[in-house]
C-alpha cells in the first residue's frame, strides 16, 4: 500500500498539477479574501450572496478564517477535478494495466490512490489556509478590523476547525470525483458531470423544490466545509455525506475490482 | 530457470466469451521454461485476450492456466517475477521516460537504480528526461521494453514488440530478447512480423478466429510443411514455356519472382530438371526448400493477403 502511495505522489508532484493548483487555490484564496476586505464598504455586499460582512463581526475570533471559509466550497470542486482526472486518466491512457501488473491488488491501487490525493488535498488545502490568513492580516489594517481577538486559542481553535472541516469538504468532493471517474473512465465526462451537478444541477433542483437541499450531496459536503449551518446541521451533512460515499464508494470499488482490464 | 522444467505457460481449455463472440475458445498450450516463444495469428484472432488473461486484467470464462507454476486465477504469486508490454506502451504523457518508469519501480519495489540501467539497456539515456509525449513511436516502444524488464522478469511477456521501430531498433530488441533468453528467461513474444520469430523463436503458437491451430516447436511446424521445389530457368522468356511442361507433368506450378515455385516431393528435382532440358531450357538453378513462417501461416490461417 505504502508504495502504491509513494508511486501516486510521483505523479501529483509533477509541475504541471503541482503548480497549476497552487496557483488555483491560491488564486481563489486570495480572491475570495482580498473581496471580504478590500470591499467591506461596499453596498454590494462583501460575502456569498451579496451579504455584508462589517469590521465588528470580523474583528471577532470568526474573522479570522471568514475568507478561508468561503473558499471552501471551491476547493471542494478543485478537488473534485483533481481526484476524477487522475483516477478516470488510468482508463483514457490505458496505464491501468501496467499499474495492475505491477500491483495486482486493485483494492491497494484504490486504496493508495486515495490516500494520495488526501494528502494533495491537505497540501491544497494548508497552502489555501495560510493564504487567506496572511491576506487577511495584511488587509486588516487599511479595512479597520481589529485583529486582536484574532490571536486568542478561541480563534486557534476556530482554525483548527475550519480547516479540518475544509479538508473533510474536499475529501468528500474529491471522492465524489473519484467515483465519477471510475464509473465514467474518462476524465473530461467525469469532471464535467461532476461539476455541472453540483454547480449547477444541484442549485436548480434545490430552488425548485427547496426541500430536496438538505439531501443533495453537494450541499451537504458544502455545509461540512462551513461546519454546518441553523437550517442544515454538521451532523446530518455527515451522515448523509457518508451515507453518499460509502453506497457509491462501494458500487464503484466493486466495478473497479469485477472489470475487465481491457483497453 | 531451466528448458524441461514446469512450463513457463499453461493454457488449459482457456476460454474467454464476449457475449456472443468467444475471443479465445478451450486454448490448449504451454510454453516451456527458458524458451522464446512466438505468438502469432491475425489481427482479432485472441491473442490480446490471451495476455491479458494470463496477466490477470480479464477474467476467463472457462477454462484455466498457470503461470510460472502459478494459477492465473492469483496473479499476485507470479506477476512480481513477469515483465509485460502489452498492445503498446501506455505511460504518462506530462511525466519524463524516466519518472515513468520511477513510478512501476516504486510500485513493484524495485530499485529506483535499475531505472537509468534500463534507460541506457534500450538507448534512451540521453533522452531519459524528457516528457514522454515528445517521444517519437520507436522511443515510446522501448520505453515500454524498459518497463517490462524493471522487475528482472523470469518470465516476459511483449505484444508486438517491434512496432513502430526501424530496422536497428528491431535488431536491438531481437538482441534484448536472446540476450535474456540465454540468461534464462521465458520470453513470449507476439509479433506481426513473422520474418522476425522464424529468426528467434524455438516454439510457437498459433491462433486463428479464437481457436490454437498450432503450439510446438517451430521446426517441427515447418518440416511438416510440403517442400517447394524452386527452378529458375536461364532465360526469363522461358518461364511460361517451362511452367507449361511442368504442369502437364502433373505439378502444381506457380511464378514468383522469375522463377517457378512448384510444390513436389524433393525426388521429383531430377525429373523437373530433365523436362526442362528435354524443352531446350537450361536451368540456372534448382533447389528444394521449406516454406517460411510466413507461408506456413498463411497456408494454416487461410489468410493469403
Amino acid at each position: 500500500m505504502i508504495r502504491v502511495v509513494i508511486a501516486e505522489l510521483r505523479k501529483l508532484r509533477r509541475p504541471t498539477l503541482l503548480l497549476g493548483t497552487i496557483a488555483t487555490v491560491g488564486g481563489l484564496s486570495a480572491l475570495f479574501t482580498s473581496i471580504v476586505f478590500l470591499m467591506i464598504n461596499s453596498k454590494d455586499g462583501n460575502s456569498k450572496r451579496g451579504q455584508h460582512v462589517g469590521p465588528a463581526e470580523l474583528s471577532q475570533a470568526t474573522g479570522l478564517v471568514y475568507g478561508f471559509r468561503l473558499v471552501g466550497v471551491f476547493l471542494g470542486i478543485v478537488s473534485l477535478c483533481i481526484f476524477a482526472s487522475q483516477t478516470a486518466q488510468e482508463y483514457s491512457l490505458g496505464t491501468l494495466r501496467n499499474l495492475l501488473v505491477r500491483q495486482p491488488s486493485r483494492m491497494k491501487i484504490l486504496a493508495g490512490k486515495f490516500i494520495s490525493m488526501k494528502i494533495f488535498a491537505l497540501v491544497m488545502v494548508l497552502f489555501a489556509g495560510a493564504l487567506s490568513i496572511g491576506i487577511s492580516f495584511a488587509l486588516s489594517g487599511r479595512a479597520k478590523v481589529d485583529t486582536t481577538a484574532w490571536r486568542t486559542s478561541a480563534a486557534m481553535h476556530l482554525l483548527f476547525e475550519s480547516t479540518l472541516n475544509i479538508f473533510i469538504a474536499t475529501l468528500c468532493f474529491g471522492a465524489f470525483g473519484m467515483i465519477l471517474g471510475l464509473l465514467l473512465r474518462s476524465p473530461i465526462s467525469a469532471i464535467a458531470v461532476g461539476v455541472l451537478w453540483n454547480l449547477i444541477l444541484e442549485n436548480i433542483l434545490s430552488a425548485l423544490i427547496t426541500s430536496t437541499g438538505k439531501w443533495l450531496p453537494g450541499v451537504n459536503f458544502s455545509n461540512l466545509g462551513e461546519g454546518g449551518n441553523p437550517d442544515l446541521s454538521y451532523k446530518h451533512s455527515m451522515a448523509i455525506s457518508l451515507a453518499y460515499l460509502i453506497i457509491g464508494g462501494a458500487i464503484a470499488a466493486l466495478l473497479f475490482k469485477r472489470r475487465d482490464v481491457a483497453n | 530457470m531451466n528448458k524441461g522444467s514446469t512450463p513457463a505457460i499453461t493454457a488449459t481449455d482457456l476460454t474467454k466469451i464476449y457475449g456472443e463472440r468467444a475471443a479465445l475458445s478451450h486454448g490448449n498450450f504451454e510454453v516451456p521454461a527458458g524458451s522464446i516463444c512466438g505468438f502469432v495469428g491475425p489481427n482479432g484472432s485472441g491473442k490480446t485476450t490471451t495476455i491479458r488473461m494470463l496477466l490477470g486484467l480479464i477474467t476467463p470464462s472457462g477454462g484455466s492456466g498457470t503461470v510460472l507454476g502459478e494459477s492465473i486465477s492469483h496473479p499476485e504469486k507470479y506477476l512480481p517475477r513477469v515483465g509485460a508490454m502489452i498492445e503498446g506502451p501506455a505511460f504518462y504523457p506530462a511525466l519524463s521516460g524516466r519518472e515513468n518508469l520511477k513510478v512501476l519501480a516504486e510500485l513493484g519495489g524495485f530499485p529506483l537504480s535499475r531505472v537509468d540501467e534500463l534507460l541506457a539497456k534500450v538507448d534512451l539515456a540521453d533522452r531519459g528526461g524528457s516528457k514522454f509525449k515528445t517521444y517519437s513511436l520507436g522511443m515510446k516502444q522501448r520505453l515500454g521494453i524498459a518497463a517490462a524488464l524493471l522487475p528482472n522478469p523470469e518470465l516476459l511477456i511483449l505484444d508486438e514488440p517491434t512496432n513502430g521501430l526501424d530496422p536497428s531498433g528491431i535488431q536491438e530488441v531481437r538482441g534484448i530478447i536472446r540476450d535474456l533468453a540465454d540468461s534464462g528467461t521465458t520470453v513470449f513474444v507476439s509479433s506481426h512480423i513473422l520474418s522476425e520469430l522464424e529468426m528467434i523463436c524455438e516454439y510457437l503458437v498459433m491462433l486463428r478466429e479464437g481457436k490454437v491451430i498450432f503450439s510446438g516447436r517451430t521446426n517441427e511446424l515447418l518440416s511438416a510443411q510440403k517442400p517447394i521445389i524452386v527452378a529458375k530457368p536461364e532465360y526469363e522468356v522461358d518461364l511460361t514455356k517451362l511452367a507449361d511442361k511442368i504442369s502437364s507433368a502433373g505439378y502444381k506450378v506457380i511464378v514468383v519472382e522469375g522463377a517457378l515455385h512448384i510444390s513436389a516431393s524433393s525426388e521429383a528435382s531430377a525429373e523437373i530438371n530433365r523436362a526442362a532440358f528435354d524443352a531446350g531450357i537450361t536451368l540456372s538453378s534448382i533447389s528444394v526448400v521449406l516454406p517460411t513462417l510466413e507461408e506456413t501461416f498463411f497456408e494454416m490461417t487461410g489468410d493469403n493477403k
